[in-house]
């Protein structure tokens, strides 16, 4: 469904993706791993059109339409061919009740019936966000907060879903809610990219991964495999 | 100071309030999302009068249709000095943006003068709008209420618009986190053209409004009335809707009972509002309702 090939992202004369080719087949989930600074966010942001000096090709096929590179093209454009982002740290908009943001989610779309309906899911997906859907943004929790982010990424009808660290900064418990609501989202029949440090949970789950070093991928293979590793085990899961 | 005399003070503030406040309102919608103090706003005011003017006198046009037709016209001017003079720059420094603010400013007012004329021209008002009517002991004229309806009327519009659309979720959006924004579909450009289209039909109106109070119009007529809208909206609290309306207010009382109570003061009514901005910025910066503002040029 996503094939990167060659891709290079810059800020100004740091070059943080040094040609990366990444496969992406329709119905998986993938993940992306690798330490601070590895060029993961980057990735996916080139991916989303939010970084606009990049080199190589992004191209994008969901069964029953035809090819697009997405490189070169605007993130609200993007989102409307069916891939959505949920970026590191969440991003919630704070002043915005959790149904506005949920509503956000969904600008790219005009049909309400659908909306309306992607929504209930959404709540049904996370009750306590039904519970809080007049509450501000900012005022929930970092756990409730990164539901709504997955949940407000779900609003645009994407195929493809890009979540960047979700884990991040949770409570254990937490961190394996949200592992096993990103394995509820593919079996929605959404593909997943994901983006992580917690590399344990992210090679259980993936069918497929990528390990990331300063720009380049260094290692791939069935995440299964991966965690089998003797140099991941060292590097990545604490030896 | 008698009652009735009071209450017809109370009419002019209202009515003065309610002309700051509405220019007021697209200083604080354009710097909430850009950070940008757009200068060139006074000139839409300006040119709202004009237009009018031009389509009544040229165009033999209804009171009605020439109304409309220079809200509209106006609104398209400002989503132009957008296009121009603030688009190319969005990713430069802040100030180039700024600077280039005042350029357009000076721009429209020197064209004004050279399309319209330099002479101040007298605008002829509807009769019914400035007869003076009798209630009681209190004189006013009808005008000083059609003024604060109208301007009531624009801004529970406005409001709605910001918090029951679409575009106005967007709007909300884009001026806390325009990156996060993008990534959920939505076009900042098409936004912002938004805003100042918003933004410029309400100073527009606002100098419509303007001309029938103070029946003349001239290049410049916007530059004061503009400064003073820019210090409302500093005063409510920049990026505050509410705010631009409340500081508006405020200013046009302050404007008005000061003179009242203190006549001789009357020569120095226009320094009114320059002492109030150096005031709340020394006080309190973020205005009556303004959040935290991290950078504010
Ligand atoms: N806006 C920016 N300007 C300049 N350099 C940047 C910018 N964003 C990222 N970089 C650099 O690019 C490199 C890759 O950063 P990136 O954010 O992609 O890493 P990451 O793998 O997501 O790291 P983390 O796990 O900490 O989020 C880093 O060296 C970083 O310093
Ligand atoms: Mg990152």
């Amino acid at each position: 469904m996503l094939k990167v090939e060659g891709l290079h992202v810059y800020y100004g004369a740091i070059h943080a993706v040094k040609g990366i080719d990444i496969e992406i087949p329709e119905g998986s989930i993938v993940t992306l791993i690798g330490a601070n600074g590895a060029g993961k966010s980057s990735t996916i942001r080139a991916v989303s059109g939010l970084i606009k000096s990049i080199k190589g090709k992004i191209l994008y096929s969901p069964s029953g339409a035809s090819q697009t590179d997405l490189a070169g093209r605007a993130p609200e454009e993007i989102v409307k061919l069916g891939v959505a982002m949920s970026p590191e740290g969440r991003r919630i908009l704070p002043h915005l009740t959790v149904e506005e943001n949920l509503q956000l989610g969904a600008f790219s779309r005009n049909d309400k019936d659908g909306i309306e309906r992607d929504r209930d899911r959404v709540y049904s997906l996370f009750p306590r966000l039904k519970e809080r859907s007049w509450q501000k943004g900012g005022t929930l929790s970092g756990g409730e907060q990164q539901m709504l982010a997955l949940g407000r990424a779900l609003m645009c009808e994407p195929k493809l879903v890009m979540l960047d660290e979700p884990s991040l900064g949770l409570a254990p418990i937490l961190v394996k809610e949200v592992f096993d609501i990103i394995g509820e989202i593919n079996s929605l029949g959404k593909t997943v990219l994901l983006v992580e440090q917690n590399a344990f949970a992210a090679l259980k789950i993936a069918s497929y991964a990528y390990i990331l070093e300063v720009g380049r991928i260094v290692l791939q293979g069935r995440g299964e495999d991966l965690l089998k590793d003797p140099r991941v085990k060292e590097a990545y899961l604490g030896g | 100071m008698s009652g009735s005399l009071f209450v017809q003070h109370l009419f002019n503030a209202v009515t003065l309030g309610s002309l700051y406040g509405l220019i007021a309102i697209g200083y604080t919608m354009v710097y909430g999302i850009l950070r940008l103090i757009n200068f060139a706003h006074g000139e839409v005011f300006m040119l709202g009068a004009y237009f009018v003017f031009f389509g009544i006198s040229l165009f033999h046009l209804p009171w009605g249709v020439a109304v409309i037709g220079s809200i509209a016209v106006s609104s398209l001017c400002g989503i132009f000095v957008d296009r121009i003079a603030y688009k190319p720059l969005r990713s430069a420094p802040r100030i180039s943006a700024l600077i280039s603010a005042i350029g357009v400013s000076f721009l429209i007012q020197n064209l004004a003068i050279v399309i319209f004329g330099g002479i101040p021209r007298p605008v002829a008002r509807p009769d019914w709008l400035v007869q003076v009517m009798k209630v009681g002991e209190v004189r006013i004229i009808p005008l000083a209420i059609v003024v604060p309806l109208v301007t009531l009327a624009l801004v529970l519009g406005l409001l709605w618009i910001v918090y029951r659309t679409k575009p106005g979720l967007a709007m909300r959006a884009i001026s806390k986190d325009i990156e996060t924004t993008r990534l959920m579909g939505v076009s900042v450009n098409k936004i912002i053209a938004f805003t100042f289209g918003l933004g410029s039909a309400l100073a527009a109106a606002s100098g419509i409004m303007w001309a029938l109070r103070y029946p003349q119009i001239q290049p410049f007529m916007g530059l004061v009335p503009g400064l003073k809208a820019f210090i409302a909206a500093v005063f409510g609290g920049i990026g505050s809707i509410q705010g631009a309306v409340i500081g508006g207010m405020l200013l046009g009382l302050i404007e008005i009972m000061a003179v009242a109570f203190f006549p001789q003061l009357s020569g120095y009514r226009d320094a009114f509002a320059f002492v109030l901005l150096i005031i709340i910025l020394l006080l309190k910066p973020t205005g009556l309702m303004g959040e935290k503002l991290e950078d504010k040029i």
